[in-house]
């Protein structure tokens, strides 16, 4: 089938009063950034709707792949097109729906027959679409209000355009258009859902990483570049900033009581992590913490970690269940990748009895004893940064294989 | 000599071998282990699984590793049967299925499992009434071949799965070690079956490699156990390069088989032309059949001697089956196929594979000729070259 175009209508973008340009545009300049590997790829922008097309057929089909992963769009239909005559249209009528699950569906015609000179009338060609279609694919019904699939025609004079398949999109808001925020990257399987879930609020989102070698590896910081890389293709662009931390990790173990270290290395995190989102003017932090997860997420373990700072700390996973998060995590397919087991910063130096109800002002007693501010500061200067997504690279393995 | 058993196995392709040996000189640790080169090695297994799945259309996650098509029926079988025995315990396999699936069949009859045996007709081809007939509402699994690695009948899998998902909840699974690279099979869409074994050396990859592939996600007991390999369906330290080697096997196969098919299907008519020429030689294969084997009798002769006498004239060919080629029985499958009992002893095979030529077909001709009038007393042993 030749597709000539994609109609795009526009997600929460509609209901917005006066931002609406402004959510237009991003939504445009996303999609740009996002396509950039398609050159051929045209933009057409209206007010309640968007089209997208390429001359390529690759193109084409490398879009309706791939739009579903972009946020700010609640659904598109590919327009497919044939030669403005009346076997062409009764064939791709049938080819269109003869796609979609269609037996025991109601089933309408909509002809708008804007090149007036066509042979048939408006009525007429609407009958013997539908007549065609309904012989040649038997088990569906007629239903002129409300029909399960309508089938729409637009006769012009150049060729005629037929539509019918709505694809449902990410719905949620085009990235950007809500800020900037940065979050704490684990690689776990939590942070990435909560990565995804402020990007369909269009909140670009920047990450950090707390990087404690020897006692985590290489690899384990392979596999937070490896989650970088698989949610950046729901924001086009991501920054991971890679924060060496051993020295204040160790650094922790000494000052403060064991069963409270846990706590205090979050508060550590959270101070270095607010730096960074200074530098990097963003207007929040955002954690994949959920209650009552493990002994960290507590309210009262919260509370203390969070006394650190006034900037807002956002938590989108904080209610949910933890296979809900897992069912997000798979279907943006960060899973597989989070659960590969290795050693992280948290998990090295875990107590085997962390304290679940840490008070703020004891915290603060224990902290009061060591200087952290320089080691914080330096591990600021001292971080890696990385942008995503990366080219893939070719192995050798093309060889063998 | 001219070699004409690729059924019982094949040369190893060069290239297959050459990657074998870099992935075992550089790509030898553990994929398991947690260091960089663990890691290094686990990513080409990776790439590995992907491309088998590729190109048999499922998910990586289906395709589990094996050492051979005779694991992957025992574990397909005894795998799926055991977990799924809240659907039933009754099992259907064709009558001329090969040892791997028949003597797993019976195995399981120890352990409470029912077998029961589909006719074939003359061809080898299974009935489908038959089929029909048998299918119970406890049918847990049904194991019927691709392609008869004796005669070359090819089985009708699409017919087959339809009536096996329409009238039951049996798992359909097909041994396909003879079909793979020489006809279509995978998991395409709802006519596939739901299981496929391959063997590695049959498509002139390694001895001791195979796949045993799902096409979705199915409840299954993995037949080892241990250390929670391949999606903890095979424990043991996976064998990388042997995975490496058959996969490049299997994508091999598979980008040459339309080329291979035309040749090979070509020897075929040919050779069944010639054969239909002479007295007292009885065809069991078909047109109909698998393009790369032959099979067939001389009246009152015993398969035994003919391939001795073929080999003293430079062409390899086999009894039916290399498996019970010393067995001094009847095959099954010749008994199945009702081959008359003057001939029943005396069935052989000719299989054709990657090296073969022309030229090789016309001396097998020449060859077979001259063996044919031998035992018939025409010409006189030390007369022949």
């Amino acid at each position: 089938m030749k597709w000539h175009e994609i109609l795009v209508r526009y997600g929460e973008i509609t209901t917005k009063g006066r931002n609406r340009n402004q959510f237009i545009n991003r939504l445009r300049d996303n999609l740009k950034s996002t396509f950039k590997d398609l050159e051929g790829m045209k933009l057409r922008l209206e007010r309640d709707r968007m089209y997208i097309s390429s001359p390529s057929d690759d193109e084409m089909n490398a879009l309706i792949e791939r739009l579903p992963d972009v946020f700010g769009i609640q659904s598109f239909s590919p327009v497919a097109e044939c030669a403005t005559d009346l076997e062409a249209m009764k064939a791709l009528g049938k080819e269109i729906v003869s796609g979609l699950d269609y037996e025991g569906k109601s089933f309408k015609v909509n002809v708008k027959r804007s090149y007036k000179k066509f042979e048939l009338e408006t009525y007429e060609l609407n009958r013997v679409i539908a007549s065609h279609v309904l012989t040649e694919l038997p088990g569906m019904t007629v239903e002129m209000k409300n029909p399960d699939i309508e089938l729409r025609v637009e006769v012009r004079e150049d060729a005629t355009y037929m539509m019918v398949d709505v694809i449902a999109g990410s719905a949620g808001l085009p990235v950007g258009s809500n800020g900037k925020a940065l979050l704490l990257l684990s690689g776990g399987i939590d942070s990435p859902v909560a990565a995804y879930l402020m990007m369909k609020r269009g909140v670009t989102v920047e990450a950090i990483h707390f990087f404690s070698p020897p006692f985590t590896s290489d690899q384990s910081l392979g596999k937070v570049k490896e989650l970088c890389q698989i949610v950046s293709k729901f924001s086009g662009k991501i920054r991971l900033h890679v924060i060496p931390f051993t020295e204040i990790q160790q650094t922790i173990q000494q000052a403060v009581p064991k069963n409270v270290s846990m706590t205090t290395t979050r508060r550590l995190m959270m101070q270095v992590a607010d730096l960074v989102r200074e530098e990097t003017k963003c207007k929040a932090l955002v954690t994949g913490e959920n209650l009552g997860q493990v002994a960290s997420q507590t309210l009262d373990s919260l509370a203390a970690i969070n006394a650190v700072t006034t900037t807002p700390i956002l938590r989108p996973l904080i209610t949910y269940d933890k296979l809900e998060i897992i069912d997000i995590a798979q279907k943006i397919g960060t899973y597989e990748t989070s659960i590969i087991p290795f050693e992280d910063c948290c998990t090295v130096f875990t107590p085997a009895n962390p304290k679940t109800k840490p008070r703020v002002d004891k915290m603060e007693y224990y902290e009061s004893f060591t200087d952290f501010d320089e080691m914080i500061a330096k591990a600021v200067r001292n971080r890696e940064v990385h942008v995503f997504p990366k080219k893939e690279v070719v192995s050798d393995f093309d060889d063998l294989l | 000599m001219i070699y004409l058993d690729h059924s019982a196995t094949t040369k190893p392709n060069a290239d297959v071998m050459k990657a074998f040996v870099q992935a075992n000189e550089r790509y030898y640790a553990n994929p398991a282990s947690l260091h960089e080169m663990g890691v290094d090695v686990n990513h080409l297994l990776n790439r590995s699984r992907e491309q088998v799945a590729g190109l048999i259309h499922t998910e990586p996650e289906h395709v589990v590793f094996t050492s051979g098509g005779s694991e992957s029926n025992n574990f397909l079988i005894k795998g799926i049967a055991r977990a799924n025995t809240h659907r039933g315990k009754h099992i259907l396999v064709s009558s001329i299925e090969h040892a791997s699936v028949l003597e797993t069949a019976r195995a399981l009859e120890k352990e409470g499992f029912h077998v029961d045996y589909i006719h074939v007709d003359k061809q080898g081809v299974i009935d489908l009434d038959d089929l029909k007939e048998k299918l119970m509402k406890d049918t847990v699994i049904v194991s019927i071949m691709h392609v008869n690695n004796e005669m070359g009948a090819i089985q009708p899998i699409e017919e087959i799965a339809k009536i096996v998902r329409e009238r039951s909840r049996a798992f359909y699974h097909v041994d396909a070690v003879q079909s793979f690279g020489k006809l279509p099979i995978h998991f395409n869409d709802e006519l596939g079956p739901d299981a496929l074994s391959i063997s590695g050396h049959k498509i002139n990859g390694l001895k001791g490699t195979g796949i045993a592939a799902l096409r979705k996600r199915t409840t299954i007991e993995p037949i080892i156990h241990g250390g929670g390999q391949e999606m903890g369906l095979r424990s043991g330290t996976v064998a990388v390069p042997q995975d490496v080697a058959i996969a490049k096997a299997a994508r091999l196969a598979e980008q040459h088989r339309t080329v291979n098919v035309q040749r090979y299907t070509k020897w075929r008519n040919d050779i069944h032309a010639f054969l239909e020429r002479m007295d007292d030689v009885y065809v069991l294969s078909s047109n109909n059949g698998a393009p790369h084997i032959v099979s067939c009798s001389i009246r009152g002769i015993k398969g035994e001697v003919i391939v001795n006498a073929m080999q003293r004239q430079g062409v390899i060919v086999s009894t039916s089956s290399a498996c019970h080629s010393k067995d001094t029985q009847i095959s099954h499958v010749v008994q199945a196929v009702g081959v008359p009992d003057e001939f029943a002893r005396g069935v052989i095979r000719m299989s054709f594979g990657e090296g073969v030529t022309d030229g090789d077909i016309e001396q097998f001709k020449e060859a077979f000729s001259n063996v044919v009038k031998q035992v018939r007393g025409e010409i006189k042993t030390h007369e022949m070259a």
